[in-house]
């Protein structure tokens, strides 16, 4: 009992990996087996996690749970674990999503076990950025995240699986060069590479690398993580790999992708660049916010224009990121402001609401493209009537994307609207801000144009004959199934209602760390 | 309980019925409208007992309203407060509001055929067609998506009284959006209509325009104040603040922007001029549906709204002229309109548009108890007369079924007329709520209160003044119009002949309504009207005149009195009204088709191809636009382009440093080179390798001596010459 208190995140983060390595010794051909393991392995991290979050105090500043490891003394590189309200609400988004992703996937019987396997690597993978405390830690975790996402899109994706695995890795990994670059110069600036250490020496540093003087170095690396978050956000342009690989993906694997892979870069511009870079990102946020209000409208112009149902979801997928990244460029612009605070408790508040519905859209599409093997909206249409159920849990979870009040989607945007708005309005510099806000709302409009275009295209309309009978005949949604959506949808509706249980936490780490 | 703890319990019911019919009982049509049905009771008898016993009793509500707020969203050091607030204004509408939604959800029963056989052919998504019952006969068959029905409806009334009851912006706006959503899915009822799909989409985006520049202007509003809720920002300090700051844009002042931005929310929502478009084609849903979003909930929260904020709006003339002019442009737009539909709900719908307007205008002019007055009479007379109508074409369907030609609308008027005889109850409350429409003098709300709008534009808004006169006498026409076509006359089909009443739970509702639509005028007829002025004190004005009495001076000069009795006005009045239901009836009581009728003008019957312009200037260039530009062009050909010409560009190195290093300097220079050279040596050298001992000695003797001159020479330094 001792050790589990003492080792809580370290068991969170390695429980997976071990137990896809124990998967190796399962015998092959017993899918049930296999299936049934991985969802319990992957329900240890969940349940862990909520201790975790039951015994953190958000009222403490600073890291808790915090755990040191000797790992590569010779460069004074540790295996440090901790968490702040701001990684612990996305340990616990994706202990939460796994676990839904991997029963998902029990529809799944393609080589089951190093699909599960894959899975549960992600999951370390996915975990470990969010706990790190050390560079070149959060740098492998990140690395390792990516090579299972890439597998299962190449190898469990639909028909454009080469082009879109190809491109995501290949996009990613180029980030993530410059990533690996800035961490090694800052490593060997600072002489370790923890990251306690390196924010407490940053401003009194001084002296030069390799004839180089500091504030170069420092200036290198702050576009080397820009480019590699921006890449992982993704901020736009350099979105196109996400409707691809969103799209080819397998449906758990789009889950994932979009409910927790995204937040990866928007948890890195939180962790590593304001804090670090509070200058320069206060020079640059007018770009940024510029760039997310194009995410914001051209995303949602962009799904509107699809005619495939799954890619039409990942494209909202950028418009909803869009949000996070303006929520950012406020902050940046007017650190330490209430309307900050405002905007981050938005943006962080939506990185996780967009977790829970991107996830949830994704399995729905996911549902209705394993029964029929399309996912062209204009086959579809009038399918209402042959699945109500589906139909229902269809219409929350659009609506949840859509951002109606009510629902959690509406609390972080307008949570972001106000903070984005205030600081154009209330900080002298920043006026740009109240016109970036303002073109949003374009945005806004059309993810009600997007979301109503979906449900009318997929569900609305006259008797679908062709699926209506016969071997097409399409079922409803079945229990295990509507067991994946009905966590998402509490949650959708309970931090819709009273989001303070969880903006508390995150309110906390915000007046901390901006 | 305490007053606000109640007011906390008042919008519950129905949202736990919508979740218990959804999750539980949708598969029991009786048990499903009694969860609905007891839920709205529950709410209602909250409702009544708030405003009877508290509201009413409290001594000066205006000043001291029932408030109570909780802490909500925290943001930094600060937290977000929502609560509820129960003042004169909010009074007054929860009461209207209350009784017309359960009236609407009685009404309900029936007009979903509860009771009757499942239909013949039936399906979900469809309207019931009928079905043969033991004798043959064939009747109305029950909906078959009844529970569903009661499910949306009940999620509406919580919108509605979310938003009434609510003491901030933000979570008005909540109820706001709620309801939207509602009126999406109760307008797309029958989905599997085609022209129910599009009008429910067409109603949720055109809402959401209006919505989207409410949120800014909410968001705004917080960023200029720190705070949301009414009874903070309508403090003489922050007005006077707002209505110093400049916005930077219009010229317009902090307060005069945000005002126009909420504004453009309620022209969305209330179906305003440019944004009308919505409302007439929201008629493909259910009629309950129309009455409650006509009537009692959804129209009204944009013109309630903008009550609420009035304090605000009035410090910037700009924005009040706006208003003004919007609110009168659409009251007569939207009346020319109504005198050339042929659809029974459709004239009703312009006319709402119309009736909405005349409120606005009143606002805009500045005659904030006579706009609030208005709402509240027309909640109740064009809920009875939406409800009427439903009555109507119900009975219309009964005769359809009846004869079994279904070639014939039992929505259109001109296959009515005579129905005053077939059903009498709808035909008297139908007259009455028409009467009220038309501003009937001295009987109906609707004079009082129209009467109320005149007056106080005649000093000093003479054009808005004018143009709500003229818009006055069209309603007036147009309601006489249609009460002649359908009840008067003869029936111009075998329909109309075998037209029957409807059954209770439809025509205990309108009884009620009319009830009030003819009583509720009494409770603000002016002090000085001539001959019944000051026997019934202006309760109306007094009260909700209290709202605005609290927060501040500087508001009070806002506080519009009572407008001085003109007689100009009053004449106006009488004759707009008996003038429109005379002309009406004139003009409309010997016509036996739609050729005889002189008004079907193309350009009116067409709604002045406003569907069409929209169509062509904003829809097909936004398809365009996604589907195309941002898509095709952008994402796909220039961003992917460039990605692309990366990778093309990288196997173009590539494949040069292959074919120059690798193919040919690697391979073909230094590896086969090094080969061939070695090749074409050992072929030279081969000869010497001939077998023969005496050759090797030979050479091997040759060897020694080179080799042994340059070590002599070289290695070990001698001079050459020293040989000789």
């Amino acid at each position: 009992m001792e050790f589990l208190n003492t080792h809580l995140l370290s068991l969170i983060l390695f429980f997976p990996a071990l137990a896809a390595v124990v998967m190796l010794f399962l015998p092959k051909g017993e899918t049930k087996l296999l299936r049934w393991f991985a969802l319990g392995a992957s329900l240890v991290p969940f349940a862990l996690s909520l201790i975790v979050w039951f015994r953190f105090n958000p009222n403490a500043t600073g890291f808790q749970f915090e755990e040191k490891y000797a790992w590569y003394d010779a460069i004074n590189s540790s295996l440090h674990l901790g968490v702040d309200g701001l990684s612990l609400t996305m340990v616990l988004l994706t202990t939460l999503l796994t676990p839904l992703a991997i029963l998902a996937s029990f529809s799944v019987s393609d080589r089951v076990k190093p699909y599960m396997m894959l899975f549960l690597f992600l999951e370390t993978g996915m975990l470990g950025v969010f706990m790190a405390m050390d560079l070149l830690i959060f740098f492998v975790f990140w690395e390792v995240g990516l090579v299972p996402m890439y597998f299962l899109i190449a190898q469990w994706g639909s028909a454009n699986r080469d082009y879109a695995s190809l491109k995501f890795m290949i996009y990613t990994m180029g980030g993530s060069l410059g990533l690996l670059l800035g961490i090694q110069l800052l490593g060997s600036l600072f002489g370790t590479f923890d990251l306690a250490a390196i924010t407490a020496n940053w401003t009194s540093a001084q002296g030069s690398l390799l004839g180089f003087p500091i504030e170069t170095v420092k200036a290198v690396v702050f576009w080397a993580f820009v480019i590699a978050f921006a890449i992982k956000v993704p901020i736009w342009p350099f979105h196109t790999w996400l409707p691809d690989a969103h799209t080819e993906a397998p449906t758990a694997g789009s889950m994932l992708l979009a409910g927790v892979l995204l937040k990866l870069g928007a948890y890195g511009f939180l962790r590593l660049v304001l804090p670090l870079y509070p200058v320069e990102s206060q020079h640059y946020a007018g770009a940024l916010a510029l760039l997310a209000t194009a995410a914001i409208v051209f995303g949602a112009f962009g799904s509107f224009g699809q005619t495939d149902f799954k890619r039409l979801v990942a494209y909202s997928s950028v418009n909803h990121m869009g949000f996070v990244v303006l929520g950012i460029a406020a902050a940046a612009f007017a650190a330490r402001t209430s309307d900050a605070h405002i905007a981050l408790n938005g943006a962080i508040l939506q990185m996780f609401n967009h977790g829970l519905s991107a996830a949830g859209m994704f399995f729905l599409v996911g549902v209705i493209y394993e029964r029929t093997h399309t996912r062209n909206l204009e086959e579809f249409g009038g399918l209402f009537p042959l699945v109500p159920i589906y139909g229902g849990i269809l219409i929350f979870t659009s609506m949840a994307s859509l951002g109606l009040p009510g629902l959690n989607g509406f609390v972080s945007e307008f949570l972001v609207v106000r903070g984005a708005y205030g600081v154009g309005v209330n900080t002298d510099t920043a006026h740009v801000m109240t016109i970036y806000t303002a073109i949003s709302m374009l945005g806004l409009l059309f993810t009600g144009a997007y979301i109503l275009k979906g449900i009318m295209k997929v569900l609305h309309g006259p008797l679908n004959e062709h699926w209506a009978h016969g071997e097409h005949k399409l079922t409803e949604i079945n229990t295990r199934e509507v067991v994946v959506m009905a966590p998402l949808m509490a949650l959708i509706l309970v931090i819709g209602i009273w989001p303070a249980w969880i903006l508390e936490v995150i309110n906390k780490a915000v007046l901390a760390l901006f | 309980m305490t007053t606000e703890t109640l007011i906390w319990l008042i919008p519950l019911p129905p949202i736990l019925a919508f979740f218990l019919i959804v999750l539980f009982t949708n598969r029991n049509k009786a048990l499903s409208h009694s969860v609905a049905i007891g839920a709205a009771l529950l709410s209602f008898l909250g409702a009544m007992y708030v405003f009877f016993f508290r509201a009413l009793t409290a001594p000066e509500l205006g000043k001291e309203p029932f408030t109570s707020a909780i802490n909500w969203i925290p943001t930094g050091d600060t937290w977000l407060k929502i609560g509820v607030l129960v003042d004169p204004l909010s009074a007054v509408t929860l009461f209207f509001v209350a009784w017309t939604v359960l009236m609407i959800f009685l009404y309900s029963v029936g007009y979903h055929n509860f009771g009757q056989p499942a239909g013949d052919h039936d399906h979900p998504g469809l309207p019931p067609h009928g079905a043969t019952d033991e004798h043959g006969h064939h009747v109305p068959s029950v909906e078959p998506m009844y529970s569903r029905f009661f499910a949306f409806i009940s999620l509406f009334a919580f919108g509605m009284l979310v938003l009434v009851l609510s003491d901030n912006l933000l979570t008005l706006f909540v109820g706001w959006e709620i309801m939207g959503l509602c009126s999406y899915l109760l307008i797309g009822f029958w989905y599997a209509k085609p022209s129910a799909r599009a009008a429910a989409v067409k109603a949720f985006m055109t809402t959401r325009i209006g919505d989207v520049f409410m949120l800014l202007g909410i968001a705004f509003l917080y960023s200029a104040t720190g705070t949301l809720s009414f009874r903070e920002i309508f403090t003489e300090n922050v007005l006077r603040t707002l209505a110093i700051i400049p916005s930077g844009v219009f010229g317009l002042s902090a307060a005069g922007l945000i005002g126009l931005l909420l504004f453009i929310g309620t022209i969305g929502k209330s179906a305003q001029f440019p944004l009308h478009v919505w409302l007439p084609d929201a008629m493909e849903g259910p009629t309950p549906v129309s009455a409650m979003i006509h009537a009692a909930t959804m129209v009204s929260a944009g013109v309630y709204m903008v009550i609420r904020v009035f304090p605000l709006l009035s410090l910037d003339p700009r924005t009040m002229t706006f208003v003004a002019f919007i609110g009168a442009f659409t009251a007569l737009f939207a009346a020319t309109i109504a005198v050339a539909q042929n659809d029974i709900k459709r004239v009703l719908a312009y006319s709402t548009i119309s009736q909405l307007g005349y409120m606005i205008a009143a606002l805009g002019s500045g005659a904030y108890v006579a706009a609030a007055f208005h709402l509240v009479t027309h909640a109740f007379f064009k809920a009875l007369l939406f409800l009427g109508s439903g009555s109507v074409i119900h009975g219309m369907e009964h005769g359809v079924l009846h004869t079994g030609n279904h070639d014939v609308d039992p929505q259109n008027m001109f296959s009515m007329g005579g129905l005053r005889s077939k059903m009498p109850i709808t035909f008297w409350t139908f007259l009455i709520g028409g009467l009220a429409l038309s501003g009937f003098p001295v009987l109906t709300a609707g004079f009082w209160s129209k009467d109320e709008i005149l007056a106080s534009t005649f000093n000093g808004h003479m054009g808005v003044f004018i143009t709500l006169a003229i818009a006055a006498f069209l309603t007036a026409f147009y309601t006489m119009r249609q009460i002649t076509l359908t009840f008067l006359g003869e029936p111009r089909t075998k329909e109309a002949r075998h037209a029957q009443e409807t059954p209770w739970t439809m025509t205990a509702p309108l009884v009620v309504l009319s009830f009030f639509a003819v009583t509720f005028g009494w409770v603000g007829i002016p002090e000085h009207f001539p001959v019944l002025g000051g026997l019934v004190p202006n309760w109306f004005h007094e009260f909700v005149g209290g709202t605005l009495a609290d927060p501040s001076t500087a508001l009070r000069a806002g506080l519009p009195e009572a407008a001085p009795f003109n007689v100009i006005p009053l004449l106006t009045s009488l004759a707009v009204a008996l003038g429109g239901l005379f002309f009406g009836w004139l003009a409309y009581r010997n016509v036996g088709s739609v050729a005889q009728d002189r008004l079907q003008i193309p350009l009116l019957k067409n709604k002045y191809y406003f569907d069409e312009i929209y169509d062509f200037l904003f829809i097909k260039p936004a398809i365009w636009f996604s589907e195309t530009f941002v898509y095709q062009w952008m994402d796909k050909g220039l961003i992917d382009g460039i990605l692309h010409s990366f990778g093309k560009a990288t196997q173009a190195v590539g494949a040069t440093v292959r074919k120059y290093i690798d193919l040919w300097f690697i391979n073909q220079t230094v590896g086969d080179g090094t080969a061939h050279v070695t090749q074409w040596a050992g072929r030279r050298l081969r000869p010497i390798q001939s077998g023969r001992i005496q050759q090797y000695m030979l050479v091997s003797l040759f060897v020694l001596l080179v080799a042994a001159s340059l070590i002599y020479f070289v290695a070990l330094g001698q001079p050459a010459l020293a040989l000789k």
